[in-house]
């Protein structure tokens, strides 16, 4: 599992690349945690992850409450329509703002 | 601060070990690893085998050491596992004596009774591999789901209006346009479904992991595949069953129910689970070892004294619930359920053999149930018991309560059927039957009652109309396997018909069924599907049927909306007036000084029900002030039947001053006359009475004008 960070703005960009499973969700999670400082804005790209398991959902989970306990904002772009039906049947889903593209992403955040 | 039980103490070929803790029974995340927690009575030594997920042989074998068994408590952590690509499972050894009730085999390996989620039957009807040495695994599973702020509903029982149904039956059809059928997500994709019908608690048929496969076969008749499609037939009682979930294959299967059941909450919707605690899928002497045979066979089921299996299930072997083990693992599942799933209640299948003793006599303190009603994590829990067993025991009206359990009243089905069909003799049943039965339950009040015609044995509330005999070829047992004493009637003509005269009876004595049920005191329990006329073509034993026998088709929504809407209005009606839902029994007397008894009985003479043999029809009216017990005031209702083939005027009570007789429902008025939407009813031409036709409900809402 690869993470691609970069800045757009004032918008943190992570992109994952990979499965998403008990065996990357915790190195993943370490990384990306550090971003979640007070007031972020960030976006993970989901557009290159291929599987994700019930490990990678629960770190998504984790990673939404930081942020928001920290009043930070989190949008997911790029759910492929099967991990997007996965995550909406096991209700995950419902905690997050997903949206199509990296350029919704971002117009979302920058309004 | 970090805890010194985070360190490994053992370690066995590569495996870091560490004495484990017996409670909780079980494997449960710890720091660093995972606890195995599994006891057994007579089991001399035990070992734990990990599987990489789906590969044919275990990765290890790892003994229980001498210093990780507390009394007949096996526990052990293994740290730093993969614990989504575990398997686990048990081996045991003991002794082989059969007469003895022991039934030890060390060649086995054994599913863990506790086990969260279980791989083996991910996908429904996917051929398994019968080769597998261990069939049906124990997964580990995540127990961190976020509810945010949902809980059990705690709907007051009287106001309940249940729907029972079946998982895969629901959405399984093509028809049903969801985009995962037949599954947990499926119902998700259709709770607008059951809104618009208005029902506010789903009863699913086993949920726990059962074997679709169990004694499947090719049917002779029709060259199907006969399944256990039920799945009245436990394999784990702690895990939801895979096949009925669009995640099983990711082993996913947890986290949806759950979400099921949080949005379902959120809908005001409450969920019961039918739970099959009487005997489990592992057969009898002839049956395979998947879990308790092998870990503590004499401890786990009721034997005969030669060691035989006591058969009070009609299913091979039975339980045995009051065993204090039994009992313990019983009381575990449920509360389980209860917090871990947010269940709100249980119907209990043959409940009464959860009332015998480990030699299989009634008790008539049964421990079991006993502990189950006074649990303080069970205590919001609606417990619904099926009050009778294989075994000859029937006890609807005298299960066991403890001021908690209700009952599936077998009597209210069967009195009212036979009404139904304009049998003689019934009024006098069925004035029972409208009033929660006050025969049955005195002290327990009319919540003790869930009334139905219908449920998932037998037939389908169409089938009950069109139908005199049961058609069950298709179960391959040459028609010889059901119920025969089915108290229905086909209105003419076996089967479906396209004589209008037929189909107007039919759907009239449907309207005529659901109006009753509706207006009864007591709880009210609908079959997934009589709202639209399923049919199973006769067959009232569809227990093994995998096809559109089950499935419910969602084309009669448009077929049969005229019976749809009668349903809702119904169930609307009876939600909008609390006089249908009391929490205690009727007086029959006047008890607030409103001139009425809080309910009356009449006839074709108002105030002078026909009470003899020959009746065929009965009128009650409610007083509105002792809605209730008083504590509410609500309209007026008057309720008549006319079961009799020919029509009767019916002369009305008379109201109140100012207030007039509103019609609600006819039946044998033509749609959309047959049923009105609430406060839009329209006034009775005359106030002195209604002529019903022939095999007709009136219903009329006594009220002042606007």
């Amino acid at each position: 599992m690869e993470v691609i960070r970069s800045m757009i703005q004032d918008v943190n960009v992570v992109k994952l690349v990979g499965d998403l499973d008990g065996s990357t969700a915790p190195n993943v999670q370490a990384e990306v945690m550090l971003l979640a400082v007070p007031n972020v804005k960030m976006i993970l790209d989901m557009s290159e992850v291929s599987f994700m398991s019930s490990a990678g959902l629960r770190m998504l989970l984790v990673l939404y409450r930081t942020i928001i306990s920290k009043n930070g904002k989190v949008i997911l772009v790029g759910l492929s329509e099967d991990i997007r039906d996965t995550m909406s049947m096991t209700g995950f889903l419902d905690f997050f703002t997903y949206l199509q593209t990296l350029d919704d992403g971002l117009t979302a955040l920058s309004s | 601060m970090e805890r010194v039980d985070a360190y490994p103490t053992h370690e066995y070929q590569g495996f870091k070990l560490r004495p484990g803790k017996p409670f909780p029974f079980g494997a449960t995340f710890v720091p660093g690893g995972v606890n195995f927690s599994i006891y057994s009575s007579h089991a001399t030594s035990c070992t734990l085998v990990l599987f990489n997920k789906g590969e044919a042989q275990p990765k290890v074998e790892i003994p229980f050491a001498h210093e990780f068994r507390i009394g007949d408590v096996f526990a052990m952590i293994v740290f730093d596992l993969d614990y989504e690509n575990i398997e686990y499972g048990y081996r045991m050894e003991g002794p082989f004596d059969p007469q003895q009730g022991h039934r030890f085999d060390a060649s086995k390996i054994l599913m863990d009774p506790y086990a969260k989620a279980i791989s083996g039957r991910d996908v429904w009807g996917k051929p398994p591999d019968w080769e597998d040495i261990y069939p049906y695994r124990s997964l580990l599973v995540f127990d961190d789901f976020d509810w945010n702020d949902d809980r059990p509903l705690g709907t007051p029982m009287e106001d309940l209006v249940i729907y029972e149904m079946h998982v895969r039956s629901f959405t399984r059809h093509p028809s049903s346009g969801v985009k995962f059928p037949g599954t947990f997500a499926g119902i998700r994709q259709k709770i607008p479904y059951l809104k618009e019908l208005g029902v506010n608690c789903i009863e699913l048929m086993p949920i726990y992991e059962f074997d679709e496969f169990e004694n499947s076969h090719v049917s002779s008749e029709t060259g199907e595949t006969l399944m256990n499609y039920w799945g009245y037939s436990t394999v784990g009682f702690f895990a939801p069953k895979s096949g009925l979930a669009a995640t099983g294959k990711l082993g996913m299967q947890v986290d949806e129910l759950k979400a099921l059941v949080k949005e379902l909450h959120r809908n005001g919707i409450e969920v019961f689970l039918d739970v099959v605690f009487n005997h489990t899928a592992e057969g009898n002497e002839k049956g395979p070892y998947i879990s308790f045979k092998g870990i503590d066979n004499k401890t786990y089921y009721m034997l005969t004294p030669e060691g035989y299996y006591f058969n009070f299930s009609g299913t091979g072997n039975t339980l045995n619930c009051n065993n204090p083990v039994v009992r313990n693992i019983v009381l575990d599942c449920l509360r389980y359920w209860a917090s871990e799933y947010h269940i709100d209640g249980f119907r209990f299948d043959l409940a009464s053999i959860l009332g015998r003793d480990p030699s299989g006599y009634p008790l008539s303190n049964p421990p079991l149930l006993e502990s189950l009603a006074f649990d303080p994590i069970l205590a919001k829990c609606k417990l619904i018991a099926e009050a009778w067993d294989a075994g000859g025991l029937y006890q609807v009206g005298s299960f066991p309560a403890y001021g908690r359990w209700a009952e599936w009243n077998g009597k209210f089905r069967d009195g009212l059927r036979k009404f139904l069909k304009g049998e003689p003799g019934l009024v006098r049943d069925m004035a029972q039957r409208l009033q929660g039965s006050p025969d049955l339950y005195a002290s327990r009040g009319p919540t003790a009652s869930i009334n139905f015609i219908t449920c998932h044995d037998g037939f389908t509330l169409y089938d009950l109309v069109a139908y005199n005999d049961k058609h069950n070829e298709a179960n391959g047992e040459g028609n010889q396997d059901g119920a025969n004493d089915n108290n229905s009637w086909n209105c003419g003509w076996e089967g479906p018909s396209t004589d209008p005269g037929i189909n107007s009876v039919r759907t009239r004595q449907m309207k005529n069924a659901a109006a009753i049920l509706l207006t009864s005191q007591g709880v009210p329990m609908i079959l997934m599907g009589d709202e639209v006329a399923r049919t199973q073509n006769g067959n009232n034993n569809t227990y093994c049927q995998d096809n559109k026998l089950n499935w419910l088709d969602w084309d009669l929504m448009n077929s049969q909306s005229e019976l749809f809407r009668f349903y809702q209005n119904v169930i609307k009606f009876r939600l909008a007036h609390p006089i249908f839902r009391n929490r205690w029994h009727l007086s029959n007397q006047d008890r607030v000084g409103s001139g009425y008894p809080d309910i009356s009985w009449h006839g074709t003479q108002a105030w002078n029900p026909d009470w003899s043999d020959s009746s065929r029809l009965l009128a009650f009216m409610l007083n509105g002030k002792q809605a209730r017990g008083g504590m509410v005031e609500d309209d007026d209702i008057y309720v008549a039947m006319n079961m009799h083939w020919d029509s009767h005027w019916f002369e009305l009570p008379k109201l109140p001053e100012g207030k007039h007789w509103y019609i609600f429902t006819n039946t044998g008025a033509t749609s959309p006359e047959d049923v009105w939407e609430i406060d839009h009813e329209p006034i009775l031409d005359d106030q002195n009475g209604i002529l019903l036709g022939d095999r007709s409900v009136v219903i009329l809402v006594g009220k002042y004008s606007k």
